[in-house]
């Protein structure tokens, strides 16, 4: 267990390193932080003196082991755009996502496991064929688009849920801002929650019907018929059981995915998160951000395939006795 | 050629399929109306001078004030919609099939590769494409776009817009081809046949284009319908989100952002029209995608 925990930490490193060094090429090679910081009019002097302040004459390994050592305590430098720290800029917006992310998940999991067993479980009827249709226009349909058209709907023409915003929020301790304290706050997160999480939804569906067909067809569920069990508890006690380990592994592979995608339903309804800070900041071109994000990125998704290794070495027998 | 085409087993369960040769009819109508557009379209989009504002936010057909001139309505400067469509229809295909050819030809080039050279190429090659398919393909593109845009000059940004957005996208999504593609060659490496062509001393390229190659292009097919899917989509998100091609090339995406800003002033179809034809775009190219992935693969018959 040691070995195998301490061989994929090892594997994520370079991952890490290469993905640290990426960003700090970015960071060091596009623009030219000196005249941004200098303007107009300045002395050869005063150019060099900031130049050795910043530490731009020392040698490119010492600048990039600088770098990554003040992303480790959190200082990502300076956004061109708002003249902010850029951490602060990220840890600001981060309750936002995560709490968009999450309440996606849930529902997309909610909803979309018992779908995928029932239309599992009664394959022909009109309504697992209704699901299947639907899922598949879930998958063809564009996130934004979704956003818009829910937006039109609910907002504009019913006039039942806000279209934009995060609501009023409530801080806790230092670094969290919630949106889950107030009715009219979790009024705005219900739209995009669903844009976020319809396309997880459909794929949940999908694959927890396919693994049912495939489940219900095995030997130990046709026993289980033969001695006699109720339809309910072989359907749910043996069959869905066992349906579960693929699907909580892709849940996890998918949340990156989610954390992804909430930048695109962030930017429909201007919901104040990572998302919408890394889109405002690709369009204005602005570095630090740019390469901050690609580091916090990269470090979720390194966490996220480690726990889902961890997860099938504690779900799979197989892969623990062969090593 | 065509009676070989037609007695085929794909042909034939093609004529069999008619979610396939539905899906395909509406493909061909929507390529039809993009890449003829400046011969059939009723109005010139891009002709500035033919616009009056006197024509502005004229509704659809079926609503109050609408003419058969402007069949889905007006946009805020008087630009007829469903032409406004055909052209944008026309850069999101562009686009999108750019992108796609783009991802095929590296993923087939490094999956030859990996395959046939093995060892520590392999590793690596693949290694990489492991790491970028856990990364979501829109972040990739969002990220790829933005740093090229950084790099170039102001001046130059808009003229090469087309072409990072094609790189950004095409860079997004080959791995799954490298993937298929290594695996085959894999396969196909050790048979007796590649074996005799090696040993009459065929150069291993030549090997590679002309023996393992064909055994892919199945797959590869499959893939890349999918991808074309994709890749329309990713193309008109990056557009929606301001970051994709510029005002003067609007693609689908682009009048869908557009459109955005008159929902609340109640011109729903300024944005719900290209956004239709969006959606039934993609959904015809993914059922495509879906009956040519179950078609091809005899195991799901």
């Amino acid at each position: 267990m040691f070995g195998f925990i301490a061989s994929r930490l090892l594997q994520a490193i370079p991952v890490l390193l290469v993905v640290g060094f990426i960003a700090f090429a970015l960071f060091a090679y596009v623009g030219d932080p000196v005249n941004m910081l200098l303007g107009q009019d300045h002395t050869e002097a005063q150019r060099l003196a900031l130049v050795r302040q910043l530490g731009l004459d020392q040698p490119f390994f010492v600048q990039y082991g600088r770098f990554l050592c003040a992303a480790l305590h959190g200082d990502f430098g300076i956004s061109y755009r708002l003249a902010q720290p850029v951490g602060a800029l990220l840890a600001e917006r981060l309750p936002a996502t995560l709490e968009l992310a999450v309440t996606a998940s849930v529902l997309a999991f909610a909803i979309g496991v018992p779908m995928g067993v029932y239309t599992g479980i009664h394959r022909d009827t009109l309504v697992s064929r209704l699901f299947m249709t639907g899922s598949l226009v879930g998958v063809s349909l564009p996130t934004f688009l979704l956003g818009i058209l829910l937006i039109l709907v609910f907002s504009v023409w019913l006039g039942w849920l806000p279209s934009f915003g995060r609501g009023p929020v409530v801080h806790i301790g230092r670094w969290w801002t919630t949106g889950f304290a107030s009715w009219a706050a979790i009024r705005c997160l219900i739209l995009p929650a669903i844009t976020l999480g319809l396309f997880q939804m459909t794929l949940i569906m999908r694959l927890v019907r396919a693994e049912m067909l495939e489940v219900l067809r095995a030997d130990y569920i046709k026993f289980a018929r033969a001695r006699g069990l109720t339809r309910r508890s072989i359907d749910f006690g043996h069959a869905l059981k066992n349906t579960l380990v693929p699907v909580i592994t892709i849940i996890g592979l998918q949340f990156g995915g989610i954390v992804a995608f909430s930048l695109v339903t962030e930017t429909v309804f201007q919901w104040p998160g990572m998302g919408l800070l890394l889109v405002q900041s690709v369009a204005a071109a602005d570095i630090p951000v740019l390469s901050a994000y690609l580091l916090l990125i990269a470090l979720v998704f390194v966490l996220i395939n480690l726990a889902v290794d961890l997860l099938y070495y504690a779900v799979d027998p197989r892969l623990r006795s062969r090593r | 050629m065509f009676a070989r085409a037609r007695d085929s087993d794909l042909a034939y369960d093609f004529f069999h399929a008619p979610v396939a040769m539905a899906a395909a009819l509406i493909g061909l109508v929507l390529i039809l109306a993009a890449f003829l557009a400046p011969w059939i379209a009723p109005h010139n989009p891009m002709d500035v001078a033919s616009l009056s504002l006197m024509d502005s936010f004229k509704p659809p057909i079926g609503m109050d004030g609408a003419d058969w001139s402007n069949p889905l309505g007006t946009d805020n400067q008087g630009r007829d919609v469903l032409s406004a469509i055909m052209y944008g229809l026309r850069v999101s295909l562009t686009a999108g099939l750019l992108s796609v050819l783009f991802a095929i030809v590296t993923g087939i080039v490094i999956g030859l590769l990996a395959g046939y050279a093995g060892g520590l190429t392999d590793a690596v090659l693949m290694r990489i494409a492991d790491v970028q398919l856990t990364f979501p393909s829109i972040l990739t593109a969002l990220l790829v776009d933005g740093v090229i845009t950084a790099v170039l000059p102001r001046t130059m940004r808009d003229a090469l817009q087309l072409y990072v957005i094609i790189f950004a996208i095409g860079i997004s999504l080959w791995p799954s081809f490298a993937r298929t593609v290594r695996g085959s060659t894999l396969v196909e490496r050790n048979k007796d046949y590649v074996l005799a062509a090696r040993v009459i001393g065929v150069p291993s390229w030549k090997i590679m284009l002309r023996h393992v190659l064909p055994n892919v292009t199945g797959p590869v097919l499959v893939i890349g319908t999918l991808s074309l899917g994709l890749a329309v989509i990713a193309e008109a998100t990056l557009s929606f989100l301001g970051v994709g091609l510029p005002p003067t090339q609007p693609s689908l995406g682009t009048l869908i952002r557009f459109g955005d800003d008159f929902l609340f002033s109640g011109q729903w179809w300024v944005t719900v029209f290209p956004g239709l034809t969006l959606i039934v775009l993609v959904l015809a190219i993914n059922l495509l995608g879906d009956w040519l992935r179950d078609a091809l693969n005899p195991r799901l018959r």
